[in-house]
């Protein structure tokens, strides 16, 4: 009967049911018992406007640079808190609508840079619309496409009270008489960018990165604690120069330089200091800044100020690790 | 030969064996720091070192070629000067010669001239041509001699038709890839919204995937079928149909991918389920119309080529469906089913019906049989068993189960079986042929198909292992291993089938240099692309590792996107090459069409001039 040389009816039907049992047991058992887990305890909903801009993001095929998975390996560590788990896409990957499936946002390419946490690393709207429109505007060698597709050039006169303008320093703008206003999509776009924080896991039970360590422990020599350890000129180009440029000019309109600020060159750190930890939105012509107490530890903020205080010709006397201790304190 | 078959299979048992020990190490040297002297990283070096060897294996053969027809050029040179040399003769000369001539009219046979000690001399002027060396000449014969029978019209017109449309949409979906790959240099090339890289890249892929590729492999099916089943196609208007619908999936899901309409992200699933289904209908068309076919075959073994064929149908149709039905596919359901998706597209579609056209086509290019059959049933198997299981390969580390991770990776290692009984299965066929390369334009593309199908698939399943997702996964790395798939091996075998069939069917040859033009610009252009990404996304993944800012990963990159650039230009041409070629070999010319019938003498007074 099996003969699959003579006999073409065995040998399709023997190719379609083992196939067909194969592909059941890797793929569609796995992908059922998958499908039902529950979000955790302080997973928020998107809301429809950030739905709505996971749209945007699957149209624009944002998924081909963009990954959104920390995975559970040390050098994953710069993108989140943890390594992702099936419970973090519980809302975000859903049916888009009849005619689309479930996004597909894990990615397989890192062309740019993972965006699990990007709601948390890069939370104001303004640094995000503006990178939107221009992505050079903030980061010089960026190789991200712009979105002007996504903005309105609309005179300065007929910007109504509720259109969001975007700073858009006037080398980036094809006729400065003109304003930049987003479109609903990208409001709704930056919103779901926005919302991408990795959910807060009950506690103790989080997932722990696979170390890869002995680099590091040849290379660290066991002195984690002190700030002298640390690299703050790393850290600043991780946690701050989107905005404020790695060298430390700002952007024009969006975001103030460092090189040259008072504030940087101060004598006493205690208004730099808490600008850094509580965020600041009282500098006129500029976007708000956001907070960054939770995401750095007092030694981390002293080795970024000194290296802020000590490059592009700023000179400010150092900073301890026990002054941002003071401030943060005194906060609480 | 089944003693050697026994033994072969020992050895790929031994050879699995051993490498899934090298699976076991190389998780157990994840953390040390040596990366260099990993397994996988080892593989991928040696593979490529391979693949050196052989484009310098196949450049001597042809420049030693190129040698040969300079010194032909030199004799007819002396012989021109030597007629030169007759024409200014002076009239006694001219008479003696004559004299001479005339005694040797007269001149009778003794009986001893072929077994005495007499030196050969040709006194009349019999020979026209010496051939020193008559396997050399076996090849030039061959490839002019026209098929033997009868190929209906409307199938000829099926072949070309598809073929037709394959090579559109080859030239598009590459000047597309190549637009991107500018991108990557200057992104502000343009700033129009249907032409922003997140919604060309998957035109990219799926143009040159269902477009070029599909089409050009069920095309190349068709003649297979209808040949090795010794009848004709069950319907030449079904195929016309699936014609349609395949064009149609294309273009429609291009025009909705542009304007922003995407199905969800997933690579190669990016066009929306009504589109989709256009192309899953043209394949169950297809399905039904080879099936048919083979049905009633009027020889009583299916020949193994079918097998892959008829499987590939099945096990795509299939594939569609469970990629697109939604009840199992959120959260992380969705990512299962991707890869499983995106990985059996590659193996179970493309890979296996192409290995179905070389079963055919490579040992009709050199006029002998397959090496062994039992090793095609054998590469069958386990290409349905190994491939179907390694999905998930695409997301080690992921939040995915581990034991699915970890049985991907073991499939992975397992692979090797089908992929050396198949190279092993090319190669011995292509043996004692060798000679052939230098003389052939169709072989040459076999060959390096056939390399780079050993290469590619091994260096694949390296990239599985734990330790070379490290440094490779989400690098540029994925895109040099998948140019190194999909075009070296199957974009350079169904070449190797084109020029193999049209020119047969249409009776006429394109130029040897423009083919050598096609074979090496996509070859040297092909290695560029693959070596600088390879390179550039090894050091993106060590930069990675040691934590330094991202931005720093995208500027190391940028000489590597350059000669990225280059390399998928040197491709790009080749291809507007190859179209100008199969334009040359389709196109009809009225005068010698009416002519056609007696064709093979229009074939025999051309091999006389070459």
């Amino acid at each position: 009967m099996l003969d699959f040389n003579t006999n073409h009816k065995a040998l399709l039907l023997t190719a379609f049911g083992v196939f067909a049992v194969l592909s059941i047991g890797v793929a569609i058992i796995p992908a059922f018992q998958l499908d039902s887990y529950q979000p955790l305890p302080d997973q928020p909903e998107l809301t429809d406007t950030e739905f709505e801009g996971l749209h945007v993001f699957i149209g624009e095929g944002c998924v081909a640079c963009h990954t959104q998975q920390v995975r559970n390996i040390e050098m994953d560590a710069m993108w989140g808190d943890r390594p992702s788990i099936p419970e973090d896409y519980v809302y975000s990957k859903k049916r888009l609508d009849i005619w689309r499936q479930s996004a597909s946002l894990l990615g397989s390419e890192r062309t740019g840079p993972d965006l699990t946490n990007v709601g948390v690393r890069q939370p104001g709207a303004a640094w995000q619309l503006l990178h939107l429109y221009n992505p050079r505007a903030v980061s010089e060698e960026s190789i991200m496409p712009s979105f002007p597709w996504l903005f309105e050039e609309v005179d300065s006169t007929s910007v109504r009270e509720d259109d969001v303008v975007v700073a858009v320093p006037s080398q980036f703008l094809d006729n400065p008489s003109k304003k930049i206003v987003a479109s609903e999509e990208a409001m709704q776009l930056v919103a779901y960018l926005q919302s991408l924080k990795q959910p807060k896991m009950p506690e103790n039970s989080e997932p722990e990165f696979i170390p890869f360590s002995k680099i590091k422990e040849a290379a660290g020599g066991g002195s984690a604690s002190a700030s002298k350890g640390l690299d703050g000129e790393k850290l600043f180009m991780n946690k701050c120069s989107a905005c404020h440029q790695a060298n430390g000019k700002g952007v024009p309109g969006a975001f103030p330089p460092l090189a040259g600020s008072e504030t940087v060159n101060n004598e006493d750190p205690e208004k730099m200091i808490r600008i850094i930890l509580e965020g600041y939105n009282e500098m006129e012509g500029y976007g708000p800044m956001q907070a960054f107490a939770d995401q750095l530890t007092d030694a981390e903020v002293a080795a970024i100020m000194n290296y802020e205080r000590n490059s592009w010709g700023n000179e400010a006397p150092e900073v301890k690790e026990e002054d941002v201790k003071k401030v943060r304190d005194s906060k609480l | 030969m089944s003693l050697f078959m026994k033994n072969s299979k020992i050895y790929f048992l031994s050879t699995v064996l051993l490498l899934l020990s090298f699976v076991g190490n190389a998780q157990n040297s994840q953390m040390t720091k040596d990366w260099e002297t990993s397994p996988g990283i080892i593989g991928t070096v040696v593979l490529v070192i391979i693949v050196l060897f052989v484009a310098v294996v196949i450049f001597l053969a042809k420049l030693n070629a190129y040698l040969d027809r300079l010194k032909q050029k030199k004799l007819n040179q002396d012989r021109m000067a030597f007629s030169d040399e007759l024409v200014s003769l002076d009239n006694d000369e001219i008479d003696s010669i004559l004299e001479n001539r005339k005694k040797a009219l007269n001149y009778k046979l003794k009986g001893d001239e072929l077994g005495s000690l007499n030196k050969a001399v040709d006194k009349k002027g019999l020979v026209k041509r010496v051939r020193k060396d008559p396997n050399n000449s076996f090849f030039d014969e061959k490839k002019k001699t026209p098929l033997s029978i009868e190929t209906p019209k409307e199938l000829k017109q099926i072949v070309t038709y598809y073929l037709a449309a394959a090579t559109f949409w080859l030239v598009f979906g590459t000047l597309v890839g190549e637009y991107l790959g500018l991108k990557f240099i200057w992104p502000e090339l343009d700033k129009i919204s249907f032409l922003s890289f997140g919604r060309l890249r998957p035109v990219h892929t799926n143009t040159v995937f269902w477009g070029w590729a599909s089409l050009a492999m069920i095309g190349l099916g068709y003649f297979v079928i209808a040949r090795t089943s010794n009848t004709k196609i069950y319907s030449y208007a079904k195929a016309k149909i699936a014609w349609i619908l395949i064009n149609a999936t294309v273009l429609l899901g291009n025009i909705a991918l542009m304007s922003g309409i995407n199905n969800g992200g997933g690579e190669y699933r990016e066009y929306i389920w009504p589109i989709m289904l256009l192309f899953a209908i043209g394949l169950i068309l297809t399905l039904y119309n080879f099936y048919k076919t083979v049905a009633t075959r009027k020889i009583k073994e299916i020949y193994i080529s079918n097998w892959f064929i008829l499987a590939a149908l099945v096990w795509t149709i299939v594939l569609s469906v469970i990629g697109y039905l939604p009840f199992y596919q959120n959260g992380m359901g969705e990512t299962v089913i991707q890869g499983y998706y995106m990985h059996q597209g590659v193996g179970m579609w493309f890979m296996t019906f192409t290995l179905g056209l070389v079963y055919y086509y490579l040992p009709a290019t050199l006029n002998k049989p397959i090496y062994s059959y039992s090793l095609g049933v054998l590469a069958f198997w386990t290409q349905m068993l190994f491939y179907t299981m390694i999905g998930t390969h695409h997301f080690v580390f992921s939040p995915l189960p581990w034991w699915l991770q970890t049985v991907a990776i073991v499939f992975s290692a397992g692979m090797f079986i089908p992929v050396i009984a198949g190279s092993t299965n090319f190669l011995m066929t292509m043996r004692g042929a060798w000679n052939h390369i230098s003389k052939s334009y169709v072989l040459p593309f076999f060959l390096v198909g056939v390399i780079f199908y050993f290469v590619g698939s091994s260096q694949g399943s390296f990239q599985a292992f734990r330790f070379t997702n490290f440094v490779w996964h989400f690098t540029d790395f994925n895109v040099a291993h998948s140019h190194m798939t999909m075009y070296g091996i199957i974009c350079f075998l169904l070449w190797g089938c084109i020029y193999t069939i049209v020119p047969k069917l249409n009776g006429k040859e394109p130029s040897q240099l423009l083919v050598g033009g096609h074979f090496w610009l996509a070859f040297i252009g092909l290695f560029a692309y693959m070596i600088s990404l390879m390179y550039g996304g090894t050091l993106r993944g060590l930069s990675w590792m040691e934590g330094n800012p991202f931005m720093e990963s995208v500027t190391l990159m940028q000489p590597y996107w350059v000669w990225r650039a280059v390399g998928g230009t040197l491709m790009f041409i080749s291809h507007l090459v190859f179209a100008y070629n199969f334009y040359y070999m389709v196109k009809k010319e009225p005068e010698k069409s009416t002519k056609r019938n007696g064709g093979t003498e229009i074939i025999k007074g051309e091999s006389v001039t070459v």
